[in-house]
């Protein structure tokens, strides 16, 4: 709502500088949006008179004027507008002048002319397209035939006006109307609000019941008032009504619908005006669109009526969408001669849908949905039906037809201590009684109790909690003490899945990963990647683009784009990480289930090469370490790792399935190559686990063991095995094949080539034997590492070496 | 030459030796020879017994202090030269210390969710619970719960994310408030919660919109909580991301779940509030949203609104990553470009 305080001072003293006029409104009401004034900038534009117009003897379109600017002299200007003419006022850019833009004007040359100045449109001197009215759309601007030559166009135009742009929340809309902000500044300022009342003139020869009836069903329209204006003249308004609406923002168009745009900017009341001699029949009827009806609007589409639109009908059917938009046939044109005038109350909430399944936006639907005084709808009609009798010449036929309902004031009880105790403030009882006078509200008090009628003016007080509101603003926000909460004391802490969750974080992070966060909609085929369980995707029902229309199953898919993205901007090494979720819906549930993974995604080196150490790629044992060093720190004891074939998407001979005990809990590996190449990214490593798995563990208190007091006893022991035999395979064996006295094996060395067999690989153990009890025997540890070997070569077939 | 002759003739020439040796080889040697049995000290204290009754004494001591004396220069001697072998053995170790460090391998944060960190550390510290809950929520909990029925006008200012009719992704997180005040038990009592978490909306990408974003979400229930609470909150809720110095100010605002509702100014951390172009010349930044409990919100949550109140206050980390850091774009936070991910490893 754009708030002329021109206009303002129609209703209220108020001698402000608008900047901080501005920064009260909106400490203490709504948001402003911006301070603006038309002339700001501009420089030397005043006031001419086109004494001679002749053409230009070298252009088929330009014109030569001798325009009269109030000096002694005759400036000669040049001007190409199609409207130009002799004997009208102009808007005249004099030399050295500066216009929109910061343009300066100089004195110049055209096709061997000379032109002083510039004859000017509203757009050159900075109007919006939008404002310019359309019959001055294409040309120059005609000023009143009264407007003095040389005197600066400003205030003709209205562009000396300080504007506040207010940005209203949608329960303030009482506030899109020059008499509700008017009511408001006069709370702020504790100042009484002048507003002028219609001096109604009926023309009482003649009455309404000869002109219409009305039938308007109440839930769609509890207030519907027509009045008649006949004998209009139809034309362009004054410039005082212009000067309002443009600075409003709307455009002039003629007397008649400038009126209405008029009053709603005044009263916030929509209005809408209808060609009476296109009405046909006398019935007019407010009632729900039939199926198959069709309306023309006025901005000349045809639209298709949906059952929930309510429609203005006459005999014909529908001739307006109520509240939206009238229909172009019943529309005021320049022949228009006897108007129907409506002021009505519509249902929102239809309102609302009409305006959304149409697209028609407009202002007045807007106030609709957000509601409208109640208490003004009457006034506003006869208001605006005195002022087109004015400007048109017309006579207000006597009456109103149509119904109105009673609407009373709310009434709400408030005690001063609930408002302290809301505010933590230790206001007294006269402080809020002259806040509730400042709002005009009227009130009962008795020991601090009261009883307050808020005026249907302001609709959106109807709670205590909303009177509350209002002492608290008006009272000033800065006012407010800054405390905490005093109660009882709550314990804060995290709950043991948020914490694992922290620690996983952390615990990858000090593995040299960055977190990432990536978005949780993506395509539906990414979605579906990487799955660790069988689940249905979930899809929005109205996706904005084909990347992001699937919830996601996976997180390895947002990594590799990241990947992507870093690789595309030649950052080759990348170690990324990401905690989140995935979503997982079952076939008969809407809902997905959601559930925390976490997963990485590597690729290029590890560390560089430095004058200090070699360069380390990331491979997958790298990567598994990672795994394996998180699990280790969450207390995840019984991990296995189980090469795996199962993931379309992975290495099928460099990926490994991780469980805890028989429980798959994710998977670790390289991307498969036709993957990488799909995102354009080199050998990538993976992994993704269920963090909810690891959560679910049961992750028992680590106990202390107590440390050997006595030496420990090492056998080495180098084998060759055929390839295909995995280190687990055996690491485990000798496990379960040695004695209580073996704490630990270790592989040390893993080779292939020289003098090992092409089928065979070689790997090196260190047993580690200790016990707790005595000293270990020499012998005793020979004795059950020899055995354990030869059962090792039977297994295994392993060459011991 | 008389025994004390000698000795003295010996003393003069064992010092001077001992104190140019530069050998601990030497050193060892000169000892033996000097003070060992067949050293010169010895053949002296020897030869005592053709002296008289009154010269042994006198002599005797002579020797014993020429003996003390020497074993003490070659204590000293040694001593000496140990030092400077190990001098000499570490300045053949002598490295270049300006070679760079070998570095740490190091991953950090995002820079969204440092923020989230930070705010949860607030409010643990303050009582307050951290609560999670679904990303994809339904219609009831997101918006109806939160006092915005079906056709509220309030409902334009976000566009949703439906999957059916009545889910949807969650536009705020919220919700889970709604979810946390429904099981609620005052009877042990207070409740203070925070709720992050990503949130969505149906917004095109560009500079300033982002279709997933993160909010953080607070509220307080219990029998007294007023609005100078709230107001003392944010007070720390500012301080603690923009730092000791900020003020706040609270203006008008409308969300449907609060009232009265206010919108959150802090003073400009960039100019200390006397306008740039971080506040856009007016020395105060919006930064977050919050009010007073709607009774609504309350009654819905099945909570008696004449007993309990609250408030509650919900911001961006986002937001107030971009803010605080200058980053200008918000797409950046969820491409994560290492190049860009990185500049945030220092703490605080
Ligand atoms: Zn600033």
């Amino acid at each position: 709502m754009k708030v002329s305080t021109k206009w303002l001072k129609d209703y209220i003293d108020l001698d402000i500088n608008p900047e901080e006029l501005a920064e009260k409104i909106e400490r203490t009401a709504v948001e402003v949006d911006g301070v603006s004034r038309l002339d700001k900038n501009l420089k030397k534009i005043v006031v001419g008179a086109t004494v001679e117009v002749r053409k230009h003897p070298e252009s088929d379109h330009l014109n030569i004027c001798q325009v009269d600017v109030g000096a002694a002299e005759l400036l000669q200007i040049v001007c190409g507008a199609p409207n130009i003419a002799a004997g009208k006022k102009v808007i005249v850019a004099l030399p050295n002048s500066r216009i929109a833009g910061n343009v300066k004007i100089k004195k110049s040359k055209m096709r061997g002319e000379v032109s002083e100045g510039m004859i000017c449109s509203l757009q050159e001197i900075g109007f919006s397209e939008s404002v310019v009215p359309k019959a001055y759309a294409a040309g120059i601007y005609l000023l009143p035939d009264d407007a003095k030559p040389g005197e600066p166009v400003y205030s003709y135009l209205g562009m000396d006006e300080d504007i506040i742009d207010l940005d209203v929340t949608p329960n303030r809309a009482d506030m899109l109307s020059m008499r509700g902000t008017a009511h408001e500044l006069a709370a702020i300022y504790d100042q009484k609000v002048i507003l002028k009342k219609p001096a109604l003139q009926e023309d009482l020869t003649d009455k309404i019941s000869n002109y219409i009836q009305v039938t308007a069903d109440k839930e769609l329209s509890p207030t519907y008032l027509l009045r008649i204006i006949k004998d209009v003249q139809v034309e362009e308004s004054p410039m005082w009504l212009q000067r309002r609406l443009w600075n409003a923002g709307i455009r002039p168009m003629n007397n008649v619908v400038d009126v209405t745009n008029y009053i709603l900017l005044d009263y916030g009341q929509p209005l809408h005006s209808f060609d009476y001699q296109k009405i046909a029949g006398k019935g007019i009827e407010v009632r729900l669109a039939k199926s198959g009806e069709t309306l023309r609007t006025l901005d000349e589409e045809e639209r298709k009526l949906l059952p929930n639109d309510i429609v203005i009908a006459d005999d014909n059917g529908p001739i307006a969408l109520a509240g939206t938009m009238g229909g172009l046939n019943s529309g005021i044109s320049a022949e228009t001669q006897v108007i129907a005038l409506e002021a009505a109350v519509f249902n929102s909430s239809a309102i609302r849908k009409t305006a959304r399944k149409h697209n028609l936006h407009s202002e007045a639907a807007m106030r609709f949905e957000r509601g409208i005084n109640r208490g003004t709808v009457a006034e506003a009609l006869d208001m605006a039906a005195q002022l087109i009798a004015e400007l048109g010449n017309g006579k207000i036929v006597a009456g109103v037809a149509g119904t109105q309902d009673s609407i009373q004031p709310v009434i709400i009880n408030i005690s001063t201590k609930k408002i302290n105790d809301v505010l933590g403030t230790e206001l007294q009882i006269a402080e809020i009684k002259d806040i509730f006078e400042r709002l005009g509200f009227t009130i009962e008090e008795e020991n601090g109790n009261f009883t307050v009628s808020v005026p249907v003016r302001r609709w959106d007080i109807s709670i205590p909690a909303d009177l509350i509101e209002e002492v608290a603003r008006i009272y000033g926000y800065d006012n407010l003490p800054a405390t905490l909460p005093s109660g009882e004391l709550t314990p804060g802490k995290y709950t043991y899945k948020q914490q694992v969750i922290r620690d996983t974080r952390s615990i990858l992070e000090e593995s040299g990963l960055m977190q990432a966060i990536s978005y949780g909609l993506t395509s539906d085929k990414k979605a579906q990647r990487f799955m660790m369980e069988d689940a249905q995707s979930t899809r929005l029902n109205f996706p904005m683009s084909s990347d992001r229309t699937t919830v996601r199953m996976n997180l390895i898919s947002g990594l590799l784009d990241d990947v992507a993205y870093n690789n595309a901007r030649k950052v080759s090494d990348v170690m990324l990480y990401e905690q989140g979720r995935v979503f997982y819906r079952d076939v008969d549930n809407d809902r997905p289930r959601e559930v925390e993974h976490v997963a990485a995604a590597m690729t290029g080196l590890y560390s560089a090469q430095s004058w200090h150490d070699e360069k380390k790629q990331i491979d997958f044992y790298v990567t598994k370490g990672i795994v394996e060093h998180l699990l280790t720190v969450l207390g995840v004891t019984d991990v296995n790792y189980r090469a795996s074939q199962e993931h379309e998407e992975m290495h099928p001979g460099r990926t490994a399935d991780i469980f805890i005990g028989n429980l798959f809990i994710g998977f670790v590996g390289e991307v498969h190559p036709n993957i990488s190449k799909e995102y354009g990214i080199g050998r990538t490593y993976v992994f993704e686990l269920d963090l909810q798995k690891i959560i679910d563990f049961n992750n028992e208190l680590i106990v202390y063991q107590p440390v050997s007091k006595y030496p420990v006893i090492t056998r080495d022991v180098a084998m060759a095995v055929g390839k295909e035999i995995a280190n687990a395979d055996i690491v485990n064996f000798i496990k379960k094949q040695s004695g209580k006295i073996l704490s630990n094996v270790q592989l040390f060395d893993v080779y292939e080539g020289g003098k090992i067999s092409t089928e065979q690989k070689s790997l090196a153990y260190e047993l580690t034997y200790s016990d707790s009890s005595k000293t270990l025997e020499d012998d005793d540890v020979t004795a059950d590492f020899e055995k354990v070997m030869s059962k090792l070569q039977a297994k295994f077939n392993v060459e011991i070496r | 030459m008389d025994l004390k002759d000698r000795l003295t003739k010996l003393k003069v020439k064992a010092l001077s030796e001992i104190d140019t040796v530069e050998d601990l080889k030497k050193i060892n040697e000169i000892r033996v020879n000097l003070l060992g049995k067949k050293g010169p000290i010895t053949e002296v204290l020897r030869g005592m017994k053709d002296l008289s009754k009154e010269e042994r004494p006198v002599v005797g001591s002579l020797a014993n202090k020429v003996r003390d004396e020497l074993t003490a220069a070659i204590t000293q001697r040694r001593e000496k030269l140990e030092i400077s072998k190990i001098a000499r053995k570490l300045e053949k170790e002598k490295i270049d210390v300006t070679l760079p460090g070998v570095p740490v391998k190091a991953g950090q944060p995002h820079i969204i969710m440092q923020v989230i960190d930070q705010l949860e550390k607030l409010f643990l510290g303050m009582g307050y619970q951290v609560v999670d809950g679904p990303e994809i929520e339904e219609d009831h909990y997101n918006f109806e719960m939160m006092n915005l029925p079906k056709d509220h006008p309030a409902r334009d200012m976000q566009d949703t994310f439906y999957i059916t009719e009545q889910i949807l992704m969650r536009t705020q997180t919220s919700p889970v408030q709604a979810r946390t005040m429904e099981k609620h038990d005052f009877a042990k009592g207070p409740l203070k919660m925070i709720s992050p978490g990503k949130v969505y909306r149906r917004d095109t990408d560009d500079a300033t919109h982002s279709h997933q974003f993160h909010q953080v979400e607070g509220l307080v229930i219990d029998r007294h909580i007023t609005m100078g609470d709230l107001k003392g909150t944010l007070q720390s809720i500012a301080r603690t991301i923009f730092g000791d110095e900020r003020e706040i100010r609270l203006r008008p605002s409308y969300f449907p779940f609060t009232e009265p509702s206010v919108e959150v100014d802090v003073s400009c951390f960039k100019c200390g509030g006397k306008g740039c172009t971080v506040c856009k010349q007016t020395g105060w930044i919006e930064v977050l949203g919050a009010g007073m409990v709607h009774p609504n919100v309350l009654t819905m949550a099945g909570i008696d609104a004449e007993v309990y109140g609250g408030f509650a206050f919900g911001l961006g980390p986002d937001r107030f990553a971009m803010l605080k850091y200058g980053v200008d774009d918000i797409r950046e936070f969820y491409l994560n470009d290492v190049r860009f991910l990185s500049q945030f490893a220092q703490k605080g």
